[in-house]
């Protein structure tokens, strides 16, 4: 208890006296260095005192914008006026209610309500009242700085997203700089507080984007009573950057995925250029755009399905089915496939084990079953019996060549890596023995094997151009200056561009096969689409068992992920486009969307082209079929030439780069004149789901026949 | 055992030093912020005082034995405070530094921490009294500071982190460290300050501390408030500018003048005279502090007072050092003049412990 204490253990004195020295010395050094300033240099301070009439008020910069690849302004800045409230500096806060409620144009209902939730945090803290104030708020609070001295402005350029969350992942936004980031030599140029690009385009072009603060030299009296402007250094406004995206391609994939969950990429396999990024849910970036709301905030980071997460680039699943594109291809080259024949019969034993083919919940079988009928009817006994005889090690050394289990190194951040198992992998993560029943699995593309969208389309794409893969980008690298060049050289690390030599035979057999999937025959007849030359392959990817799922009785967030891999036209393919919905069971299904993507870019071609109504009429009848002669022949490691391809497939060849006219994409916005009280309300989903019944069948061709698109707006108000 | 107090023994002296010093700081805080948004902060400055000496008074009639022997379990609540801070902490300039409590109260665990350290290292070195510091005993004080100063740092807020330091320097030399123990630490702490430079410190940090060397190259931060002060200081000559009259402080040119300038603010408006005046007030009430050190009745009073003398001599070199250009910009405030609620009651909390050492002494 208290008073245990030692009393006769003393400090010797001299040590206290030390202290006593010590802080005397403290002193008399403060003294000597006020000495020095205050009599010896008052004349020069005083003389620096007078001529301190100038004072640098900060310009902000304003940010680069974002144009899509034909020139169509994406996202925009607008200076904003936003009104703060300082508890603190109130004289007599709830009795200003009225008065402010009135001049901002509020309910004082709807003030009260405000202030009582943020009632706990500390009075100092600005709390933000409206955004975008308009000029006679701005006049009434300048007028009444003495009874309201509470009410504070702050004038700043803010980002102007397109509504409804569209792109908003690829985009990014823009918020407070963050504790990591300070700690990063990148992000040396920022102070706390300093706004940034935080996710998507805006952060990892956040270097050209932003732009450098100017300043204004402003005359001042003694009391700091501005008297007259003396110069200005200009802010530097951040440069504008052109993303590779399409708009038409993006709303397509837009809308194509509506209210599902999942991902949509389409990429230009040519160069790798990204055409369309889609990631739902979504969320609206112009909340961010100064300061989001916690409870907002926390909504997001909480929800389930991960809003903010960019699927496209971060959602690591097994590919399912599609996997076996890559598999043949890596059997045919091996000489394992081309001479593979099965006799399917709903089912096959290995290593002791029972494996079955998906048809038979069909009650069905293949039937004897070579590489071709393998791809379109996506036999899994087939694949089960090539990945037994490839072995692990084969296909996963074939899995690499493709780009799996590595980042593609696009352009954005947070790419995620995915996995390619092999037995070193399992040892070096799990510390156990690869069991060979698992190379069966991985034969469909199931088991430990996890991929990103981006990383399978990459891989698809490069099949599709017969083994030339491109490292998947969303700003075209000519947009970088010079001075960036090198730091962007080795930002993004990844698998990159690469060629895998590709015997010309086996890319035919792979390429016909993955067209015959979108024909009567294959597992996706029904996303046929007339007059367009279109490949793919269906996926469906376990990712519960189907034992565990019946045990707890199924449920939705159990079914399998429904992967598309889709190209057109199927050799040298101008296009390429991935689906990936969450939880949609059947790849057909995904094989529909990425139709609709495929056919809004083919069709955007041909207009440009101006032989839409040509084929409209059906006065052309070659457009309806697939091209009668392909190449066959391609130059191994080499690009297939873009010659050939255009004599192929003659109407799908387009001008390179041509500028479309500035259109009515601006009503994607929110006006920035309308408050955007409208822009921070919970992102509306975009458009309406598509219900999709199981056997419905698309119309093939009535988007040729039906009048001209409807204005791009539509459906998205 | 029941013991008598009586305010015939509280120290009236000392607490007229504290009175001058608060004084003059509410009528700087009103000269500073007279023409600014901020222009009602001296009554609430007022107000602060106010709490301060009743929470003084009322510190000063409980034993500190008593906080001794909590010492350990407050010491652990601040570790965990700390914690909650970098987690759930409110944001404040880009810091994460505040509690928010329901019902609007707020606060900064980080001053609480330096009076728990406080008496927690004067509980520790008690226990050790009667024989050589020994490697082991040095650095399990060493660890008791260190972990919460980096936390404090992580928040982040070099300049309170700092001021755990003294506590801990002040603690070693008067427990008992010898010459060689000091000299090898010594030594220790510049080679490890290296690597923290180059690891631990952000870079718009190191450009703060580096800034005062040369306050032209960075006109856009800390460099400019530092020549604003400078300039400020130098200008009010040996009898000031007079009140209300500082072209500096007025024309909202030096920065937060009524905090962490404020004494820039006073020497502009009241010269060499009035800063010596101030200073001298501060020499008197630290002497006052060391002479109840002398007399207090057990090893532990002495610690504790102790520990307050350096906090306070810590942060007023540091303070005014800045102001004059001889230290880089801390952000850390000059106790008994800076605004701020939580500044002002932790020194007025470690004054109460103080005068309750002072009436134990002929307590038995």
């Amino acid at each position: 208890m208290a008073g245990t204490y030692n009393k006769d253990e003393r400090i010797p004195s001299i040590k206290l006296t030390a202290m006593q020295y010590v802080i005397a010395l403290i002193l008399v050094i403060l003294v000597s260095g006020l000495w020095r300033l205050q009599v010896l240099g008052a004349q020069n301070y005083r003389a620096l005192a007078e001529a301190n009439r100038i004072r640098k008020v900060p310009i902000l910069a304003p940010r680069g914008k974002l144009y899509d690849r034909d020139g169509r302004l994406l996202v925009d800045n607008y200076p904003s006026v936003t009104c703060f409230l300082v508890p603190e500096q109130a004289h007599d806060l709830l009795g200003d209610v009225p008065l402010i409620a009135q001049g901002l144009h509020m309910q004082p209902d709807q003030l009260r309500a405000v202030l009582l939730r943020y009632r706990h945090q500390p009075k100092y803290q600005p709390i933000p009242l409206q955004q975008d104030i308009t000029p006679d708020e701005q006049a009434f609070i300048a007028a009444h700085a003495n009874e309201l001295p509470e009410l504070e402005t702050i004038e700043e350029q803010r980002r102007l997203y397109p509504s409804n969350g569209f792109a908003a992942h690829l985009i990014g936004y823009v918020g407070e700089v963050s504790e990591d980031m300070l700690d990063d030599p990148r992000y040396a140029f920022y102070q706390p507080g300093d706004v940034v690009g935080r996710s998507g385009v805006e952060e990892s072009y956040d270097p050209i984007l932003r732009g450098q603060d100017g300043s204004r030299d402003v005359i001042v009296d003694s009391h700091g009573r501005e008297l007259g402007a003396l110069g200005i250094e200009p802010a530097k406004p951040g440069k504008s950057i052109k993303l590779t995206i399409d708009l038409d391609v993006q709303e397509a994939a837009e809308e194509a995925l509506g209210a599902r969950q999942g991902a949509i990429v389409a990429i230009d396999p040519r160069t790798g250029e990204v055409l369309a990024m889609v990631s739902h849910p979504t969320f609206d970036p112009n909340q961010f755009a100064i300061r989001i709301h916690r409870d907002e905030w926390n909504k997001l980071i909480t929800d389930p399905d991960h809003p903010l997460m960019n699927k496209a680039i971060q959602a690591q699943l097994a590919p399912g089915s599609t996997f076996k594109i890559i598999e043949a291809i890596a059997g045919l080259q091996e000489g394992i496939a081309e001479t593979l024949k099965v006799d399917c019969h709903g089912g096959a034993v290995f290593y002791g084990r029972y494996f079955k083919c998906w048809i038979s919940a069909r009650h069905q079988s293949h039937g004897i079953t070579e590489i071709g009928k393998g791809i379109y009817q996506s036999c899994d006994v087939f694949f089960y019996t090539l990945a037994e005889k490839m072995g692990i090690d084969m296909i996963a050394k074939w899995a690499h060549m493709f780009g799996l289990g590595q980042k593609t190194g696009i352009d954005l951040p947070n790419e995620a890596a995915g996995i390619v198992p092999s037995p070193e992998w399992k040892m070096r993560n799990y510390h156990q023995k690869w069991f060979a029943g698992e190379t069966i699995s991985v034969g469909i593309g199931q088991g430990a094997l996890a991929v990103t969208p981006i990383q399978l389309i990459r891989a698809i794409a490069g099949i599709g151009s017969g083994g030339v893969l491109k490292r998947p980008h969303v700003v075209f690298p000519n947009e970088v200056p010079a001075d960036l060049k090198d730091y962007y050289q080795d930002r993004f690390p990844g698998s990159g561009d690469q060629v895998v030599p590709i015997d010309p035979a086996n890319w035919q057999i792979v390429t016909d096969a993955m067209a015959q999937v979108v024909s009567f025959a294959g597992t996706a007849g029904f996303a046929h689409l007339d007059g367009i030359d279109f490949a793919g392959k269906t996926g469906s990817a376990q990712i519960v068992s189907n034992a565990y799922k019946a045990s707890v009785g199924g449920g939705a967030k159990l079914n399998d992920t429904a992967w598309f891999v889709g190209m057109s036209p199927r050799r040298n393919p101008e296009i390429a486009v991935v689906v990936m919905w969450q939880n949609g069971s059947e790849g057909y299904f995904s094989a529909r969307l990425a139709a609709r993507v495929i056919e809004a870019y083919v069709n955007k071609q041909r207009r440009r082209d101006n032989n839409l109504v040509q084929v409209a009429a059906k006065t052309n009848p070659d457009a309806g079929k697939p091209p009668s002669t392909v190449p066959v022949t391609v130059k191994e490691k080499s690009a297939p030439s873009t010659a050939t391809k255009q004599k192929t497939v003659g109407n799908l060849q387009r001008p390179r780069l041509a500028t479309g006219p500035p259109t009515e994409m601006a009503a994607l916005w929110t006006s920035a004149g309308s408050r955007p009280a409208a822009a921070n309300k919970l992102p509306a989903r975009v458009a309406a789901a598509f219900p999709m019944p199981v056997g419905a069948t698309l119309e093939a061709g009535t988007f040729l026949l039906a009048p001209p698109p409807s204005p791009r707006t539509g459906g998205r108000k | 055992m029941r013991r008598f107090l009586s305010y015939r023994d509280f120290d009236w002296t000392l607490m007229g030093f504290v009175v001058a010093l608060s004084v003059i700081s509410v009528l700087e805080i009103y000269s500073a912020t007279l023409h600014t948004k901020f222009v009602n902060f001296d009554q609430k400055q007022m107000l602060w005082l106010a709490g301060g000496f009743v929470s003084m008074f009322v510190l000063s009639l409980i034993d500190y034995h008593i906080l001794l022997d909590i010492a350990v379990w407050a010491y652990g609540i601040c570790l965990v405070s700390l914690v909650a801070v970098l987690a759930v902490g409110t944001k404040v300039l880009g810091g994460r530094r505040w509690i928010s409590l329901p019902g609007g109260i707020h606060f900064q665990p980080s001053e609480w921490v330096k009076l728990v350290l406080i008496v927690v290292l004067a509980r520790f070195f008690t226990n050790l009294s009667g024989r050589d510091l020994t490697w082991k005993d040095i650095f399990k004080a060493i660890a008791m500071v260190v972990v919460p100063m980096l936390l404090v740092m992580k928040q982040p807020d070099l300049g309170t982190a700092l001021t755990y330091a003294p506590v801990l320097l002040v603690g070693l030399f008067l427990g008992g460290i010898r010459f060689r123990q000091a000299a090898i630490l010594f030594l220790a702490a510049s080679l490890a300050l290296v690597p923290a430079w180059y690891k631990v410190l952000k870079p718009y940090q190191k450009a703060r501390l580096t800034s005062f060397l040369a306050p032209d190259n960075d006109p856009r931060g800390s460099g400019y408030q530092i020549r604003q002060s400078l300039i400020a200081v130098g200008s009010g000559g040996v009898w000031g500018q007079g009140a209300e009259k500082g072209s500096q402080t007025q024309g909202d040119f030096l920065p937060i003048p009524y905090t962490d300038f404020i004494f820039a603010a006073f020497c502009e408006e009241h010269g060499l005279a009035g800063a010596v005046l101030v200073l001298l007030l501060y020499f008197l009430l630290l002497m006052r502090l060391v002479q109840n050190a002398q007399t207090a009745a057990d090893l532990p009073g002495t610690l504790i007072v102790m520990g307050v003398v350096a906090v306070l001599i810590f942060q007023i070199a540091v303070n005014v050092g800045m102001v004059i250009g001889f230290m880089p910009v801390t952000g850390i405030p000059l106790p008994l003049m800076s605004y701020g609620g939580s500044s002002v009651l932790f020194t007025f909390l470690a004054l109460g412990i103080v005068m309750n050492i002072r009436m134990s002494r002929f307590v038995n």
